[in-house]
């Protein structure tokens, strides 16, 4: 099965950008046969590595050998020629064509363009390899998953031998997860080499033969992945052991914070994007919200912040004294001119939550600058909350006067974190907190949320990974389709339950 | 099967440079494009490079008379360029300074027009300030106010208002035109010099230096200091961001571009009671545009622009000069000007990245220590081989 040989072999590979090291003197083997899992974490140069071989970025040095010889790739073309299809985590597709037109995009047949010839061969494929997929439906049609087969697809009908799947299950839910393994298997069994990257080590251990750990950009093991384990790969990607375990403190005295009722809401095209939602937020609690990404859950969270205009009903506010507030009708500055301290970790860090030209202090004070009559700003208590976030959530930066785009994910993530407890809120609503992240950084933001939780404020965790949302969350509302599929207690949902209510309304019987 | 070799050299990004490794790759850039201006100068007109850069080192600093009529020009294109700043920090992309400096020029015209013989002459500065002032704010709140409203392309109706602008202007000059049918107003107020800004210590342009050069300061500490210029540095970077944090972004873009065309209306203003004490529907010449590149190349930072305005000005004086005391055509003091400037940014992309040249010799790199195995090795031996 597994060739004797390497296939590819990259050694004293080396790339900079800027003073950014990404890689340096890294090795790494790729077997046909052999589904590699490549484990690091963020900005450990797994992209960065694979994006070489595909030929988006050109090493300083370093050299690549396919099949034994030396090998050229300045170019995604060099990379087809020598039979590399990569898989990369935002999708490369033009919307308003189909399927086989964006698969033939940009061959060069010979003769007139044969729309039928094309499709015969995707359907080839598609039979061999075990995928699903309309070859004529168009690319806004399609859910992810969809889109992801036909990046499959294009790089299959390339010739490829060698495909690398950048985090390719971070958008798909449990079942779409599974048919794209069993896909995978099967490319593997025809003798092709796989390559995903990941941070998940449950997937490593599934689907993966080998698993390659970088660390700062290096190599640092190479194992069978039944020759290892959990504990034995996340040592290996920190550099230290780690305590995988997530704390689970029971809620005290959990009361009604927020009170979301018959709220509807549709979107700048008018679609229905949230319908008829009602749930409450308890202080003192984990919420945690499953949904395949789309679903409801970004208009949720920004219809409770007060950014998004909604169609009917309520989002009720209660103090600590029994006072109510409608939330509805107000924006971010009246809700927090009302008393209300309500913090919101947004999913687009550097969109919405932080100004990525601007360095760590001026981010600080965007929630705060207004405070104080001068026309001037106060930089003073911004730049030690900088001062101190940096050092209490280890933000890796060279200093506090570094624009935050040029921090990693994971240190970003810390700076928008780290100003939104800051402000010592009542309501902490959190999307994808951990998406991106490394395990470290992961299990430092599970932490943060939990402190919070202790010191009685109501959490709400929008989240992607189900293992993670079932141990920290109380209780879990899943959204399907802009609609409660259902609300479980933390202890009693399982992955596969979850998974069902989420495709599917309700998914079988739900609690509550 | 493919080409074997690297690429002759490709081209990566740089880390973060020190302030002088920057100054000092733009210096090289001007002095490159100094000796390509001259190979061209010699080449086209036959004429020594050292007379001509002479030429235009005198066309600016010649005599008193001749270094502070170029002052008086940096002075304007500084006051253009820091107007236009605080827009363009919002990413609202106003290319209609030269509306705004029109309109603000027109109303001191007028104001020196027709309170000439009525009122004190202070009172007439007093007058025509604050009201060029307001034009210019209105004629850039106009454009604005469409844009937060109703999110119209500003740099369409900011252009669009520099031709309504224009026209105005002709039509008042049309009236006003002294003597009939001259097609000109002339020197207004010649013999009461009536609304002119003063002379100061025997200097008629030493004021208007001063002016700009305190709103130069202002503006740079409203932009670096206050609520104001963080709000709109917050605007101009991510709209979402700035309604995340419950601004109301309508009320930022309005705002500043009162601001910015307030600050081109002074432009209008300085340019008629300070200088040409007579308005044309060509008195802004083109400063509307080129600040924008002014206040580019000093990357928004005002006290940057005295610099960079100091540089354009320079460069075009010195053409101007060389075109008229050799004789040449008008259109050869702009190839000089537009070469240097080509270069100057052209030189922001080398300090951005850097180009990795292949390099000669393969061995060098450590392969040696490598263990790869023999088939690779004696591969790269052979793609050595072939290289040299």
């Amino acid at each position: 099965m597994r060739s004797e040989k390497p296939l590819v072999e990259m050694r004293h590979i080396t790339k900079t950008f800027g003073s950014i090291v990404a890689n340096s003197d890294a090795n790494l083997d790729i077997y046909s046969g052999e589904i590699l899992a490549i484990l690091g974490e963020n900005g450990s140069g797994k992209t960065t590595l694979m994006n070489m071989l595909a030929g988006i970025y050109f090493p300083d040095s370093g050299h690549i050998f396919i099949n034994g010889e030396e090998a050229v790739i300045a170019s995604p073309k060099d990379a087809f020629s020598y039979g590399i299809g990569m898989i990369h985590q935002h999708f490369k597709l033009v919307n308003v064509l189909s399927a086989a037109e964006n698969i033939a995009l940009g061959l060069k047949d010979e003769g007139r363009f044969n729309i039928k010839k094309t499709v015969e061969k995707i359907k080839e494929l598609c039979d061999r390899y075990g995928f699903e997929l309309d070859p004529y439906e168009k690319i806004y049609n399609m859910s992810v998953s969809q889109k992801q087969t036909v990046e499959i697809i294009k790089a299959l009908y390339r010739g490829a031998d060698i495909l690398i799947l950048d985090e390719p299950t971070a958008v798909l839910t449990p079942q779409e997860t599974g048919k794209l393994f069993n896909v995978l298997r099967n490319m593997k069994n025809e003798g092709k080499a796989v390559v995903i990257i990941t941070h998940k080590m449950n997937e490593v251990e599934e689907l993966s033969d080998r698993v390659v750990v970088l660390r700062k950009g290096k190599d640092v093991g190479s194992k069978f992945t039944k020759d290892t384990n959990a504990e034995e790969m996340s040592s290996m990607l920190v550099g230290h052991p780690v305590n995988l375990e997530i704390d689970h403190p029971v809620p005290e005295d959990p009361r009604p914070r927020i009170i979301v009722n018959h709220l509807t809401v549709r979107n700048m095209e008018g679609l229905l994007k949230l319908d008829n939602v009602s749930f409450t937020i308890n202080s003192g609690e984990i919420l945690g919200v499953a949904g395949i990404s789309g679903n409801g859950q970004k208009e949720l969270l920004e219809a409770i912040a007060g950014l998004q205009p909604t169609e009917e009903g309520s989002i009720r506010y209660i103090d600590d004294d029994g006072s109510e507030q409608e939330l509805i009708g107000k924006d971010p500055l009246e809700i927090q001119n009302l008393g209300v301290s309500l913090s919101f970790v947004p999913e687009d860090r550097l969109g919405m939550g932080l100004v990525g030209s601007m360095d760590i202090t001026n981010n600080m004070m965007l929630r705060s600058y207004r405070n104080g009559r001068s026309m001037f700003l106060d930089e003073t208590k911004p730049r030690d909350l900088a001062g101190n976030v940096v050092d209490e959530l280890e933000v890796k930066t060279p200093s506090l006067e570094t624009p935050v785009r040029n921090l990693s994910g994971g240190n970003v993530q810390k700076v928008l974190v780290g100003r939104e407890i800051s402000s010592a809120p009542t309501v902490l609503l959190t999307a994808y907190a951990v998406r991106g992240l490394d395990i470290n950084s992961s299990y430092m933001i599970y932490d943060l949320i939990n402190k919070q939780k202790k010191q009685g404020v109501a959490v709400v965790y929008v989240g992607e990974d189900l293992d993670v949302l079932i141990e920290l969350s109380d209780r879990i509302l899943v959204l399907c389709d802009g609609k409660v599929s259902g609300i479980l207690r933390g202890g009693e949902a399982d992955k596969r339950r979850i998974g069902l209510m989420m495709t599917k309304l309700g998914g079988g019987t739900a609690d509550e | 099967m493919n080409n074997k070799h690297t690429p002759l050299f490709h081209i990566r990004k740089r880390g973060m440079l020190k302030w002088y490794q920057v100054w000092k790759i733009r210096l090289i850039a001007i002095l490159l494009a100094l000796i390509v201006d001259a190979v061209i100068t010699t080449l086209v007109t036959g004429l020594n490079p050292i007379d001509v850069y002479a030429t235009i080192f005198k066309g600016s600093f010649g005599t008193p008379r001749k270094f502070w009529v170029m002052m008086q020009n940096v002075a304007i294109m500084l006051c253009v360029s820091i107007a236009i700043t605080p827009a363009y920090k919002m990413r609202f992309w106003n290319v209609g300074g030269e509306g705004q400096i029109l309109i603000g020029a027109l109303v001191s015209a007028a104001c020196m027009i027709l309170l000439g013989n009525k009122l004190p002459s202070w009172l007439i500065i007093v007058l025509s300030f604050m009201l060029s002032t307001l034009a210019g704010a209105i004629w850039a709140f106009i454009p604005a106010f469409f844009k937060a409203k109703w999110n119209t392309n500003e740099t369409l109706f900011t252009l669009m208002m520099n031709y309504v602008a224009t026209q105005l202007v002709a039509f008042f000059i049309i009236k006003w035109e002294v003597p009939k049918g001259a097609g000109k107003i002339g020197i207004i107020n010649q013999s009461t010099e009536s609304g002119w800004l003063p002379t100061i210590f025997d200097n008629k342009y030493l004021l208007n230096i001063l002016i700009v050069f305190v709103l130069t300061i202002l503006v740079h500490i409203y932009l670096r200091y206050s609520k104001h210029g963080y709000e709109l540095s917050v605007v101009g970077e991510s709209e979402r961001t700035a309604r995340y944090i419950g601004l109301n972004v309508e009320k930022v873009i309005m705002r500043t571009l009162l601001l910015s065309g307030a600050l081109c209306g002074i432009a209008g203003f300085l340019l008629v009671a300070g200088t040409n004490h007579t308005v044309t529907t060509t008195i802004a010449g083109g400063r509307g545009f080129t600040a924008v590149m002014v206040a580019w190349l000093a990357n928004f930072k005002p006290l940057g622009m005295i610099i960079t305005s100091f540089l354009i000005i320079f460069m075009d004086r010195g053409a101007g000069d060389i075109s008229s005391n050799f004789g040449l055509n008008a259109s050869f003091s702009d190839i000089i000007t537009g070469i240097i400037l080509f270069f100057i940014i052209a030189s922001e992309f080398f300090i951005r990245y850097e180009i990795v040249w292949r390099k000669k010799e393969n061995k060098e790199e450590p392969v040696q220590e490598a263990p790869i195995d023999e088939t690779a090795k004696a591969t790269l031996d052979e793609a050595d081989g072939k290289e040299e």
